[in-house]
């Protein structure tokens, strides 16, 4: 088990390394650049500017540069864009409100998707399975920009309930985190108990389900400890690319709700061609994906006794 | 085998509500278990011999199946009647039962010892050291080897064979007075089939355990049961001591099968005797003898009603109008 998770952890460096090439070349070919704004700048200004931030090297020398930069001394560069501004302080400023926001959406979801999902399945064409499945589909097919607005409207304007907007550190405090949380839990929940619904149904099925009720055993144990367990898989292996998808932010969310998180950072970089903020969005992204998945195969290894890491 | 009576079966009706029509999957068994007997229920796919087993424990799935009419008498009991709690402490301690596929009738999720242990403490209120000891007994006795090693495995650590070894073991720990062996030997190759079942025969016998085998293999019954049941499209058709049956078969389906069970003695060039016609059709099936379509001696009155089952002697009854005066 513990070779299996050095080998796996070392297996993310080429990964890595990979991604950060493909996508600095792709950038570059991309037409436009940072400095490529609608009104032309003099060419010798143009030209102090390239020089300043090395641009005017060759495209080669400028990877090396780049690389030599975030390897060695995990420096993401400065922005083009936001001045004086390094890469890695628009990320650290920002990233911590976003992972505290998608933490909590996350947990949310996991905690009331499973939930609905278990009962769902549990209660099948029943009552209960029809309204959470119409919940669910609510959540996946309506965009994060208008369920937002909506519950805004309901819950601050209608009834006062909440502020409107804000962060934590204003003066309302920890409630302005409520509908943000759960506007981005939303499509989350409704996949997740859409994903547990279905292998609840499946796990229910099977014969080793038939053999434990044939033991006598109480339906709360046949549920609670033979079927979950199997069932939680499919879910697990959801959360991977979830948690990424969920800590990096959502530029709907962060803007309906007026968060200064990363989410808003890394749209704003790609439609300013900010080359060295999208290569950080892109690394950020990539080394949470690349480490979550990790952490459910490590997960999926004692959840599944059959999985033999060698 | 005793003369007393420890499981009766009277006139079990299990209907399966299908938008087809109702699926008359098992329609008026009635049959007899006497204490330590071994009772083998033959028949081909489908002719209701796994939901016969699995409505004596109340197991149909509700919906689509439901106990529409009969009796399971048990220790004065009808089990038919009793609430799910009350059954729940009959299953798996006085009736277990034993499943076809042993590579999935095992949590693939939990260790052997788990699966084991929660039986035994649920059933016989033992401390769970107690209980895993027992449970190492019983795979002893199951022909495990180094039980105390194999028990903390995981199911995929076994193979077929010696899954349902362990499915046995589990099945036999709380000394049930019946265990029901639903085609225990069918998903097994025939080397490992032989040795299950002269583990299921040489452990009940021991245990004094009474056993409802279901099986469609004529060669199985033949050399474990006491009695045989044969049935047709959710009905027996033909029971009888084990001799009686081949013997003197009575009823022309059991005539047939016996015909059809392939013979070393017989010469090479012979084509295999098979029952022309294909089974019926359960969903909606009319009042007539349902094998008319496929038998040789099939008379007018065998499509107007079903026959009685008639004793024709030695504990041997027979359902057809041969044998029964037409009314």
């Amino acid at each position: 088990m513990m070779k299996f998770i050095i080998r796996r952890l070392l297996s993310l460096i080429p990964t890595m390394f990979i991604i950060i090439t493909l996508s600095f070349f792709l950038i570059h070919i991309a037409p436009g650049g940072p400095f490529s704004g609608e009104k032309k700048l003099p060419p010798h200004v143009l030209a102090n500017i390239l020089k300043k931030y090395h641009m005017d090297e060759p495209l080669g020398a400028q990877y090396l540069r780049y690389l030599n930069d975030v390897i060695l001394h995990f420096d993401l560069g400065p922005s083009y864009r936001y001045e004086d501004q390094s890469v890695n302080g628009l990320i650290s400023a920002t990233m911590p409100r976003s992972i505290f926001l998608g933490f909590v959406s996350l947990l949310l979801s996991v905690a009331l998707g499973g939930a609905a999902g278990i009962i769902s399945a549990l209660r099948q064409n029943k009552w209960q399975d029809y309204l959470s499945m119409s919940v669910a589909v609510i959540g996946i097919s309506v965009p994060l920009f208008v369920i937002g607005p909506v519950i805004q409207l309901i819950f601050a304007m209608q009834l006062h309930w909440l502020p409107v907007t804000g962060w934590i550190n204003s003066r309302a405090g920890w409630v302005t985190l409520i509908m943000p949380a759960v506007t981005l839990a939303f499509p989350y929940f409704a996949y997740i108990a859409r994903l547990s619904r279905g292998s609840v149904l499946e796990v229910l099925r099977s014969d080793y389900i038939r053999t434990a009720r044939a033991k006598g055993l109480k339906e709360s144990v046949v549920i609670g400890k033979h079927v979950l367990k199997g069932a939680m898989l499919p879910v697990v292996s959801y959360l991977g690319p979830a948690f990424a998808g969920i800590i990096t932010g959502s530029i709907v969310v962060e803007t309906v709700f007026q968060i200064p998180g990363v989410g808003r950072i890394f749209v704003q970089s790609a439609l300013n061609r900010d080359y060295t903020l999208i290569m950080g969005d892109i690394i950020t992204y990539s080394a949470v994906l690349v480490f979550a998945n990790f952490l459910v195969d490590v997960i999926y290894g004692f959840l599944d006794p059959r999985i033999a890491y060698k | 085998m005793t003369e007393e009576i420890i499981l009766q079966v009277q006139d079990l009706k299990t209907y399966f509500h299908t938008d087809e029509g109702i699926v008359k999957a098992v329609d008026g068994v009635t049959f007899d278990l006497h204490k330590g007997e071994t009772l083998g229920i033959v028949g081909e796919s489908g002719s209701g011999k796994s939901v016969t087993n699995l409505s004596i424990i109340n197991m149909i799935p509700n919906p689509p199946g439901k106990i529409a009419g009969g009796q399971v008498m048990y220790a004065g009991k009808d089990l038919v009647k009793l609430t799910i709690n009350e059954l729940r402490s009959i299953r798996g301690n006085k009736i277990s039962m034993i499943f076809q596929d042993p590579m999935t009738s095992l949590n693939p999720y939990l260790r052997i010892s788990t699966q084991m242990i929660e039986t035994i403490v649920l059933h016989q209120k033992l401390d769970k050291k107690t209980a895993k000891a027992k449970a190492i007994d019983m795979l002893k006795l199951a022909g495990i080897p180094a039980p105390e090693k194999r028990i903390d495995q995981y199911p995929h650590q076994f193979s077929g064979g010696m899954r349902q070894r362990v499915m046995i073991a589990m099945g036999l720990s709380c000394n049930p007075e019946i265990l029901i062996a639903d085609e225990p030997t069918s998903a097994l190759d025939v080397t490992i089939q032989a040795q299950i079942l002269d583990l299921i025969k040489d452990l009940t016998a021991r245990l004094g355990t009474a056993v409802i085998l279901i099986t469609h293999s004529l060669g199985v019954v033949a050399g474990m049961c006491d009695t045989i049941c044969v049935m047709y499209a959710g009905r027996i058709v033909e029971r009888g001591p084990t001799t009686e049956i081949f013997d003197k078969p009575k009823h022309p389906y059991t005539q047939g099968l016996i015909k059809s069970v392939p013979r070393l003695d017989k010469t090479s060039g012979d084509r295999l005797y098979s029952i022309r016609g294909q089974p019926p059709n359960v969903i909606d099936l009319p009042d007539c003898c349902p094998f008319y379509p496929r038998c040789d001696k099939a008379m007018d009155v065998c499509k107007r009603k079903y026959p009685l089952s008639k004793d024709v002697g030695n504990g041997h009854a027979v359902s057809c109008w041969l044998y029964t005066e037409a009314k």
